[in-house]
Protein backbone atom coordinates (compact mmCIF):
# COMPACT_ATOMS: atom_id res chain seq x y z
CA UNK A 1 0.00 0.00 0.00
CA UNK A 2 2.71 2.46 0.32
CA UNK A 3 4.46 4.21 -2.19
CA UNK A 4 7.63 1.77 -3.77
CA UNK A 5 10.07 4.33 -2.78
CA UNK A 6 9.27 4.01 1.27
CA UNK A 7 9.94 1.07 3.37
CA UNK A 8 6.81 -0.76 3.72
CA UNK A 9 5.98 0.86 7.63
CA UNK A 10 5.66 4.17 5.80
CA UNK A 11 3.15 6.36 4.19
CA UNK A 12 3.51 9.47 2.24
CA UNK A 13 0.51 12.27 2.70
CA UNK A 14 -0.64 11.40 -0.86
CA UNK A 15 -0.93 7.91 0.10
CA UNK A 16 -2.98 9.23 2.99
CA UNK A 17 -5.38 11.35 0.96
CA UNK A 18 -6.34 8.55 -0.92
CA UNK A 19 -7.02 6.18 1.63
CA UNK A 20 -8.45 7.64 4.71
CA UNK A 21 -11.32 6.82 4.62
CA UNK A 22 -11.33 3.26 2.99
CA UNK A 23 -12.90 0.50 5.18
CA UNK A 24 -9.46 -1.52 5.70
CA UNK A 25 -7.78 1.30 6.74
CA UNK A 26 -7.96 3.20 9.72
CA UNK A 27 -5.90 6.82 10.23
CA UNK A 28 -5.63 7.90 13.47
CA UNK A 29 -3.51 10.85 15.25
CA UNK A 30 -1.91 10.94 17.90
CA UNK A 31 0.32 14.16 19.62
CA UNK A 32 2.31 15.75 22.62
CA UNK A 33 0.11 18.05 22.33
CA UNK A 34 -3.22 16.40 22.76
CA UNK A 35 -5.16 19.34 21.70
CA UNK A 36 -3.88 19.17 18.54
CA UNK A 37 -6.68 16.73 16.97
CA UNK A 38 -8.97 19.33 17.88
CA UNK A 39 -7.37 22.46 16.15
CA UNK A 40 -7.93 20.30 12.44
CA UNK A 41 -7.37 16.28 11.44
CA UNK A 42 -6.82 14.63 8.65
CA UNK A 43 -10.58 14.21 7.25
CA UNK A 44 -11.43 10.55 8.67
CA UNK A 45 -9.13 10.29 11.23
CA UNK A 46 -9.35 9.56 14.75
CA UNK A 47 -7.44 11.30 17.80
CA UNK A 48 -5.91 8.86 20.48
CA UNK A 49 -4.94 10.66 23.79
CA UNK A 50 -1.83 9.02 24.88
CA UNK A 51 -2.21 10.95 28.36
CA UNK A 52 -5.13 8.49 29.08
CA UNK A 53 -5.59 6.24 26.78
CA UNK A 54 -2.09 4.98 25.69
CA UNK A 55 -0.97 3.57 29.29
CA UNK A 56 -2.26 3.08 32.34
CA UNK A 57 -3.08 5.74 34.41
CA UNK A 58 -2.61 3.81 37.54
CA UNK A 59 0.85 2.51 37.63
CA UNK A 60 3.54 3.78 35.51
CA UNK A 61 3.05 1.29 32.81
CA UNK A 62 2.26 0.98 28.81
CA UNK A 63 -1.19 0.41 27.95
CA UNK A 64 -2.82 -2.60 29.24
CA UNK A 65 -3.65 -5.44 27.02
CA UNK A 66 -7.33 -5.10 27.43
CA UNK A 67 -7.60 -1.18 27.43
CA UNK A 68 -5.66 -1.32 24.28
CA UNK A 69 -8.38 -3.91 22.77
CA UNK A 70 -11.03 -1.60 24.01
CA UNK A 71 -9.35 1.33 22.34
CA UNK A 72 -8.93 -0.21 18.98
CA UNK A 73 -12.05 -1.99 18.86
CA UNK A 74 -14.07 1.07 19.85
CA UNK A 75 -11.97 2.61 16.82
CA UNK A 76 -13.29 1.23 14.61
CA UNK A 77 -10.09 -1.65 14.45
CA UNK A 78 -9.89 -5.31 14.50
CA UNK A 79 -6.88 -7.20 13.70
CA UNK A 80 -6.64 -7.26 10.18
CA UNK A 81 -6.95 -3.55 9.65
CA UNK A 82 -4.18 -1.47 8.21
CA UNK A 83 -3.85 1.39 10.97
CA UNK A 84 -1.61 4.22 9.67
CA UNK A 85 -0.46 6.74 12.50
CA UNK A 86 0.50 10.41 12.65
CA UNK A 87 1.20 13.43 14.66
CA UNK A 88 2.80 16.11 15.69
CA UNK A 89 6.33 16.73 16.48
CA UNK A 90 7.58 14.50 13.78
CA UNK A 91 5.72 11.59 15.10
CA UNK A 92 6.78 11.08 18.37
CA UNK A 93 3.93 9.79 19.84
CA UNK A 94 2.68 8.23 16.48
CA UNK A 95 5.68 6.56 17.29
CA UNK A 96 5.37 5.49 20.91
CA UNK A 97 1.54 4.13 19.51
CA UNK A 98 3.46 1.97 16.80
CA UNK A 99 5.82 0.82 19.22
CA UNK A 100 3.08 -0.33 21.65
CA UNK A 101 0.98 -1.57 19.11
CA UNK A 102 4.18 -4.13 18.06
CA UNK A 103 4.26 -5.43 21.56
CA UNK A 104 0.58 -6.13 21.40
CA UNK A 105 1.36 -7.91 17.92
CA UNK A 106 -0.32 -5.45 15.57
CA UNK A 107 0.92 -6.64 12.02
CA UNK A 108 -0.22 -3.73 9.54
CA UNK A 109 1.05 -0.41 11.39
CA UNK A 110 2.41 2.30 9.68
CA UNK A 111 3.35 5.98 9.84
CA UNK A 112 2.40 8.98 7.95
CA UNK A 113 5.61 10.42 6.81
CA UNK A 114 6.14 13.65 7.87
CA UNK A 115 2.96 13.62 9.84
CA UNK A 116 1.03 16.40 10.70
CA UNK A 117 4.23 18.84 10.14
CA UNK A 118 4.08 18.04 6.58
CA UNK A 119 0.01 17.85 6.02
CA UNK A 120 -0.40 21.47 7.43
CA UNK A 121 2.55 22.26 5.05
CA UNK A 122 1.07 21.16 1.78
CA UNK A 123 -1.89 22.84 2.76
CA UNK A 124 -3.93 19.86 2.58
CA UNK A 125 -7.64 19.69 3.67
CA UNK A 126 -8.11 19.65 8.03
CA UNK A 127 -11.50 18.42 9.80
CA UNK A 128 -12.80 19.39 13.00
CA UNK A 129 -15.58 16.73 12.76
CA UNK A 130 -14.77 13.76 15.22
CA UNK A 131 -15.85 10.35 13.49
CA UNK A 132 -17.80 7.73 15.03
CA UNK A 133 -16.94 3.95 14.05
CA UNK A 134 -18.71 1.08 13.74
CA UNK A 135 -17.48 -1.23 17.27
CA UNK A 136 -15.05 -3.93 16.40
CA UNK A 137 -13.09 -6.89 18.39
CA UNK A 138 -9.57 -6.72 19.05
CA UNK A 139 -7.86 -9.20 20.39
CA UNK A 140 -4.32 -8.88 21.54
CA UNK A 141 -1.53 -11.09 21.67
CA UNK A 142 1.89 -10.83 23.49
CA UNK A 143 3.31 -8.69 25.03
CA UNK A 144 6.63 -9.32 22.89
CA UNK A 145 8.57 -7.44 25.51
CA UNK A 146 11.79 -8.58 23.45
CA UNK A 147 11.19 -4.78 22.12
CA UNK A 148 11.42 -3.37 25.55
CA UNK A 149 13.89 -2.64 27.83
CA UNK A 150 13.17 -2.39 31.66
CA UNK A 151 15.44 -1.08 34.18
CA UNK A 152 17.72 -4.33 35.02
CA UNK A 153 18.52 -4.62 31.25
CA UNK A 154 19.95 -1.18 30.95
CA UNK A 155 21.96 -1.67 34.30
CA UNK A 156 23.23 -4.93 32.67
CA UNK A 157 23.94 -3.15 29.47
CA UNK A 158 25.75 -0.59 31.75
CA UNK A 159 28.20 -2.90 33.42
CA UNK A 160 28.90 -5.54 30.85
CA UNK A 161 28.38 -3.25 27.50
CA UNK A 162 26.46 -5.76 25.83
CA UNK A 163 23.96 -3.44 24.94
CA UNK A 164 24.34 -0.25 23.68
CA UNK A 165 22.97 3.03 24.84
CA UNK A 166 21.57 5.56 22.49
CA UNK A 167 20.60 8.70 24.32
CA UNK A 168 17.86 10.23 21.96
CA UNK A 169 17.56 13.68 23.94
CA UNK A 170 19.16 17.14 22.83
CA UNK A 171 22.77 17.58 23.75
CA UNK A 172 21.61 20.17 26.30
CA UNK A 173 20.17 17.27 27.90
CA UNK A 174 22.69 14.56 27.75
CA UNK A 175 25.42 16.62 28.77
CA UNK A 176 22.75 18.02 32.10
CA UNK A 177 22.80 21.65 30.98
CA UNK A 178 19.27 21.25 31.19
CA UNK A 179 17.18 18.82 33.08
CA UNK A 180 14.15 18.90 30.88
CA UNK A 181 13.25 20.37 27.08
CA UNK A 182 12.73 24.10 27.42
CA UNK A 183 9.77 25.20 28.56
CA UNK A 184 8.33 21.97 30.17
CA UNK A 185 8.86 20.51 33.37
CA UNK A 186 11.87 19.11 34.93
CA UNK A 187 10.84 15.68 35.92
CA UNK A 188 14.25 14.57 37.18
CA UNK A 189 16.59 15.12 40.33
CA UNK A 190 20.07 14.89 38.37
CA UNK A 191 20.86 15.79 34.91
CA UNK A 192 23.62 14.23 32.39
CA UNK A 193 23.39 10.29 30.97
CA UNK A 194 23.41 7.04 31.26
CA UNK A 195 27.54 6.29 31.08
CA UNK A 196 28.43 5.03 27.96
CA UNK A 197 25.35 5.89 26.21
CA UNK A 198 25.51 7.46 22.56
CA UNK A 199 24.34 11.03 22.03
CA UNK A 200 21.88 10.58 18.84
CA UNK A 201 19.44 13.30 18.98
CA UNK A 202 15.81 12.08 17.62
CA UNK A 203 15.58 15.13 15.43
CA UNK A 204 18.87 14.30 13.21
CA UNK A 205 16.40 10.96 12.28
CA UNK A 206 14.55 13.62 9.86
CA UNK A 207 14.67 16.46 7.32
CA UNK A 208 12.97 19.78 7.24
CA UNK A 209 9.72 18.89 6.25
CA UNK A 210 9.18 16.04 8.81
CA UNK A 211 9.88 13.12 6.71
CA UNK A 212 12.62 10.48 7.44
CA UNK A 213 15.91 10.42 6.17
CA UNK A 214 16.67 8.36 3.92
CA UNK A 215 18.18 5.20 4.66
CA UNK A 216 21.21 5.87 3.45
CA UNK A 217 21.93 8.81 5.29
CA UNK A 218 20.54 7.19 8.33
CA UNK A 219 22.74 4.18 8.70
CA UNK A 220 25.73 6.73 7.98
CA UNK A 221 24.52 8.47 11.35
CA UNK A 222 24.12 5.48 13.36
CA UNK A 223 27.32 3.98 12.42
CA UNK A 224 29.24 7.39 12.89
CA UNK A 225 28.65 6.58 16.64
CA UNK A 226 28.98 2.75 16.27
CA UNK A 227 25.72 1.72 16.40
CA UNK A 228 25.37 -0.87 13.23
CA UNK A 229 22.66 -3.48 14.51
CA UNK A 230 25.38 -5.80 15.01
CA UNK A 231 24.88 -6.00 18.87
CA UNK A 232 21.30 -5.38 20.72
CA UNK A 233 20.54 -1.59 21.17
CA UNK A 234 18.51 0.08 23.22
CA UNK A 235 17.36 3.29 22.96
CA UNK A 236 15.99 6.28 26.09
CA UNK A 237 14.96 9.82 26.39
CA UNK A 238 13.00 11.50 28.98
CA UNK A 239 9.80 9.33 29.38
CA UNK A 240 9.92 6.79 25.73
CA UNK A 241 8.31 8.60 23.09
CA UNK A 242 11.34 10.64 21.34
CA UNK A 243 12.75 7.27 21.85
CA UNK A 244 10.35 5.70 20.05
CA UNK A 245 10.71 7.50 16.68
CA UNK A 246 14.64 6.26 17.28
CA UNK A 247 13.67 2.62 17.97
CA UNK A 248 11.36 2.77 14.79
CA UNK A 249 14.29 3.95 12.76
CA UNK A 250 16.47 1.39 13.91
CA UNK A 251 13.99 -1.66 13.95
CA UNK A 252 11.38 -0.89 11.24
CA UNK A 253 13.87 1.57 8.96
CA UNK A 254 17.31 -0.03 9.08
CA UNK A 255 16.66 -3.46 10.27
CA UNK A 256 18.34 -3.66 13.19
CA UNK A 257 17.66 -7.18 14.89
CA UNK A 258 17.92 -6.31 18.55
CA UNK A 259 16.53 -2.92 19.51
CA UNK A 260 14.62 -2.13 22.63
CA UNK A 261 12.72 0.97 23.45
CA UNK A 262 13.41 2.44 27.39
CA UNK A 263 10.48 3.83 28.27
CA UNK A 264 11.59 4.79 31.86
CA UNK A 265 13.86 6.30 30.35
CA UNK A 266 15.39 9.62 32.10
CA UNK A 267 12.36 10.18 34.01
CA UNK A 268 13.64 6.54 35.49
CA UNK A 269 17.59 7.01 35.57
CA UNK A 270 17.99 10.42 36.47
CA UNK A 271 15.77 9.97 39.70
CA UNK A 272 17.10 6.72 41.23
CA UNK A 273 19.48 6.96 44.34
CA UNK A 274 22.50 5.78 43.59
CA UNK A 275 22.42 5.27 39.99
CA UNK A 276 25.69 6.24 37.92
CA UNK A 277 25.34 9.04 35.70
CA UNK A 278 27.79 10.80 33.20
CA UNK A 279 28.77 14.21 32.71
CA UNK A 280 29.05 16.19 30.30
CA UNK B 1 -11.87 23.00 5.11
CA UNK B 2 -7.99 24.36 4.28
CA UNK B 3 -6.08 25.56 6.71
CA UNK B 4 -5.05 29.50 5.63
CA UNK B 5 -2.33 31.56 6.01
CA UNK B 6 -0.22 28.92 7.56
CA UNK B 7 3.40 30.20 8.55
CA UNK B 8 6.10 28.93 10.77
CA UNK B 9 9.01 30.64 11.78
CA UNK B 10 11.57 30.87 14.56
CA UNK B 11 12.58 33.43 17.02
CA UNK B 12 13.93 34.03 20.00
CA UNK B 13 12.08 33.93 23.51
CA UNK B 14 13.10 34.36 27.04
CA UNK B 15 16.72 33.33 25.58
CA UNK B 16 16.02 29.99 23.96
CA UNK B 17 14.62 29.54 19.82
CA UNK B 18 11.46 28.36 19.38
CA UNK B 19 9.18 27.70 15.76
CA UNK B 20 6.21 29.50 16.22
CA UNK B 21 3.39 28.08 13.76
CA UNK B 22 0.17 29.47 13.22
CA UNK B 23 -2.71 28.96 10.90
CA UNK B 24 -6.52 29.83 10.41
CA UNK B 25 -9.10 26.90 10.25
CA UNK B 26 -12.73 28.16 9.58
CA UNK B 27 -13.10 31.50 12.06
CA UNK B 28 -10.06 30.38 14.37
CA UNK B 29 -6.60 31.12 14.23
CA UNK B 30 -4.20 28.36 16.20
CA UNK B 31 -0.68 29.00 17.13
CA UNK B 32 1.84 26.99 18.52
CA UNK B 33 5.05 27.28 19.84
CA UNK B 34 7.91 24.16 20.32
CA UNK B 35 11.34 24.67 21.11
CA UNK B 36 13.84 24.29 18.77
CA UNK B 37 15.35 21.68 20.24
CA UNK B 38 14.33 19.34 20.71
CA UNK B 39 11.44 20.55 19.23
CA UNK B 40 8.56 19.56 21.36
CA UNK B 41 5.18 21.65 21.82
CA UNK B 42 4.77 23.29 24.86
CA UNK B 43 2.59 26.31 24.51
CA UNK B 44 -0.59 27.34 22.35
CA UNK B 45 -3.54 29.47 21.89
CA UNK B 46 -6.36 30.49 20.08
CA UNK B 47 -7.73 33.63 18.45
CA UNK B 48 -9.97 35.67 16.59
CA UNK B 49 -6.75 36.95 14.49
CA UNK B 50 -3.23 35.89 13.83
CA UNK B 51 -2.12 38.70 16.64
CA UNK B 52 -4.41 37.73 19.26
CA UNK B 53 -3.58 33.79 18.79
CA UNK B 54 0.43 34.54 18.79
CA UNK B 55 0.43 37.15 21.80
CA UNK B 56 -1.67 34.92 23.85
CA UNK B 57 0.75 32.01 22.98
CA UNK B 58 3.79 33.91 23.38
CA UNK B 59 2.62 34.98 26.69
CA UNK B 60 2.62 31.75 27.81
CA UNK B 61 5.97 30.76 26.51
CA UNK B 62 7.92 33.33 27.68
CA UNK B 63 6.09 32.32 30.68
CA UNK B 64 7.28 28.79 30.73
CA UNK B 65 10.54 29.61 29.29
CA UNK B 66 11.03 31.52 32.65
CA UNK B 67 11.32 28.29 34.31
CA UNK B 68 14.00 26.57 32.70
CA UNK B 69 17.15 26.41 34.27
CA UNK B 70 20.81 26.29 33.04
CA UNK B 71 23.28 24.26 35.11
CA UNK B 72 26.77 24.42 34.38
CA UNK B 73 28.73 21.28 32.72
Amino acid sequence: MATQTLPSVLVTTDWVAQHATDAAVRVVEVDVDTTSYDQGHVPGAAGWNWTTELCDTLVRDIVPAKKLEELLGKTGIDNKTSIVLYGDNNNWFAAWAFWQLKIYGHEDVRIMDGGRKKWLAEGRDLSTDKPSFPAKTYKASGPDLSLRAFLPEVQQAVAGKKAALVDVRSPQEFTGEILAPPGLPETCQRGGHIPGAKSIPWGKNCNEDGTFKNLDELKALYAAQGITGDQPVISYCRIGERSSLTWFTMKHLLGFKDVRNYDGSWTEWGNLVGAPVEKP
Amino acid sequence: MKPEEHGRRQQELAGWPVTIETYKLGAVYHCTIANVDPGARFARADGATREEAESRAIEKATRYLAQTRKFEV
